[in-house]
């Protein structure tokens, strides 16, 4: 049982966390929408950038997190490391649902166009498609150790897939606008913007680390449920 | 070492055999693929595209579909009577086993785009002569990537509800960079570019060869410990 308490206080703790994410995030819109410049060309449907970069953001750091899990889970054989990835997976999916809808949004006014075989909007739509088959996967084997390996498999592989994934994208052009903080040269975003931008990050890095946190005490505590109607049996 | 290739080669010598042997499987994927070149035929719009156009993704993702399929039925075999608990009792190496499955479903792969080629010459009236040879190396630099990771999803995915379904979903994203590639260097010389244009998607397609083939040889054998 002490197992099950302490799956319990981690997905409170994960609640928590998400709570802190959502104050947050009504900080951040006050923040993007009050006291950040409009920016000049683009006018208000700039302000997307700042919760579309952050949510990529954090669907790639799931995906590596996935990708590191499963991995280690091969190499260890842990059940913690599968649950984690899982979890990973499940936060990973929504956000980059979150990108994948606003990417569009931002598009349509700015570009005139929804999608665009962009690089990094067709990178996106793949670690989408990963993810998806990753949960898909999981929910179609019954025994939880196959399961175990199987989805580790596939999170390892999805992992070394991603470079490739990134190669072949980038060689088309584009209508994406290059890096603009994360180069080797200067940030060339305005000190305010980028204020913005970093907070809005973090505040979406709180909230994948409160979603996985949520997902994986959960995880324990159905796995402790199911175990117990088994040996009631 | 030599025992390692020793197992390989007879365990896709007995796929091979059995294929072989019942034919059904290969007629069926053979069957799917020149199918698949005949509906591309027609749902395109003869005034606005012409067939030249369009050639190298029609055959790509014709190889790409029929690959799918191929790789499917790889593990329903041993599936069916527990034929893959025996091979797993077998006292020999993980990865040998992944490589007598893998170099069978290559097999079965290069059978079928064998007789898609040709067909595909000859529904879509392609010029082929000349660069015969470099098309096949493309063939066989962009299949055997995902034929490896193929076979170690399809060694999965035979195991869950929804197979037939599971495979594609985990393997397309897979094949997108293999058959990116391999439509830009067929369509380059399809249209008789120089080399020079050709060599940077080859080498990317043998890259990913490599890295593929390694890790699947890596993550094979803990599919099947028990």
């Amino acid at each position: 049982m002490p197992e099950r308490v302490a799956a319990n206080r981690t997905a409170s703790r994960g609640l928590a966390l998400i709570a802190v994410g959502l104050a947050g995030l009504a900080g951040i819109y006050v923040l993007a929408l009050r006291f950040t410049p409009v920016e000049r060309f683009q006018g208000l449907p700039q302000k997307i950038f700042y919760v579309h970069v952050p949510a990529a953001w954090s669907a790639l750091l799931a995906f590596s997190l996935v990708g590191i899990a499963s991995g280690l889970y091969l190499w260890l054989r842990d059940p913690r490391l599968d649950r984690f990835a899982e979890s990973s997976a499940s936060a990973g999916l929504v956000f980059s649902v979150v990108m994948l809808t606003t990417g569009p949004l931002w598009g349509k006014p700015v570009w005139g166009t929804w999608w665009t075989w962009d690089a990094r909007l067709t990178f996106t739509l793949i670690l989408f498609f990963l993810f998806l088959g990753y949960r898909a996967l999981r929910s179609a084997v019954a025994d939880p150790l196959e399961r175990a390996r199987f989805s580790a498999v596939v999170g390892l592989l999805g992992f070394v897939l991603v470079p490739f994934v990134h190669l072949t994208v980038y060689l088309f052009p584009t209508l994406h606008p290059q890096p603009i903080v994360l180069k080797p040269s200067a940030p060339s975003l305005p000190g305010t913007m980028l204020r913005t931008l970093l907070a809005s990050v973090g505040v979406y890095t709180v909230l994948l680390a409160g979603f996985v946190m949520t997902r994986y005490g959960l995880g324990t505590g159905e796995e402790g449920n199911r175990e117990g109607r088994d040996d009631g049996r | 070492m030599g025992e390692f290739f020793r197992v390989a080669l007879a365990v896709a010598a007995k796929d091979i055999r059995v294929e072989h042997r019942s034919r059904t499987a290969l007629v069926s994927a053979l069957a799917f693929a020149v199918l698949t070149l005949v509906i591309f035929n027609f749902a395109r719009d003869a005034a606005s595209l012409s067939r030249d156009a369009m050639a190298p993704s029609v055959l790509w993702i014709t190889i790409a579909f029929s690959g799918v399929v191929a790789l499917n039925r790889s593990f329903a075999l041993e599936r069916e009577n527990a034929a893959l608990d025996g091979l797993l009792l077998a006292p020999v190496s993980r990865a040998a086993l992944f490589l007598g499955k893998y170099l069978a479903n290559l097999a079965f792969v290069f059978a079928v785009e064998a007789v898609a080629l040709p067909m595909f010459v000859v529904f879509f009236g392609v010029d082929i002569g000349g660069v015969i040879a470099g098309v096949i190396l493309v063939m066989v630099l962009a299949t055997a990537g995902f034929v490896a990771v193929g076979t170690v999803f399809a060694a999965m995915t035979v195991r869950t509800r929804l197979a037939e379904l599971m495979l594609p979903l985990l393997l397309l994203p897979f094949m997108l960079p293999p058959v990116t590639w391999a439509v830009q260097a067929t369509a380059r010389l399809l249209s008789g570019r120089p080399a020079g244009e050709i060599v940077g998607w080859i080498r990317l397609l043998g890259l990913y060869d490599l890295v593929f083939l390694t890790a699947c040889l890596l993550v094979f054998p803990s599919l099947m410990d028990e």
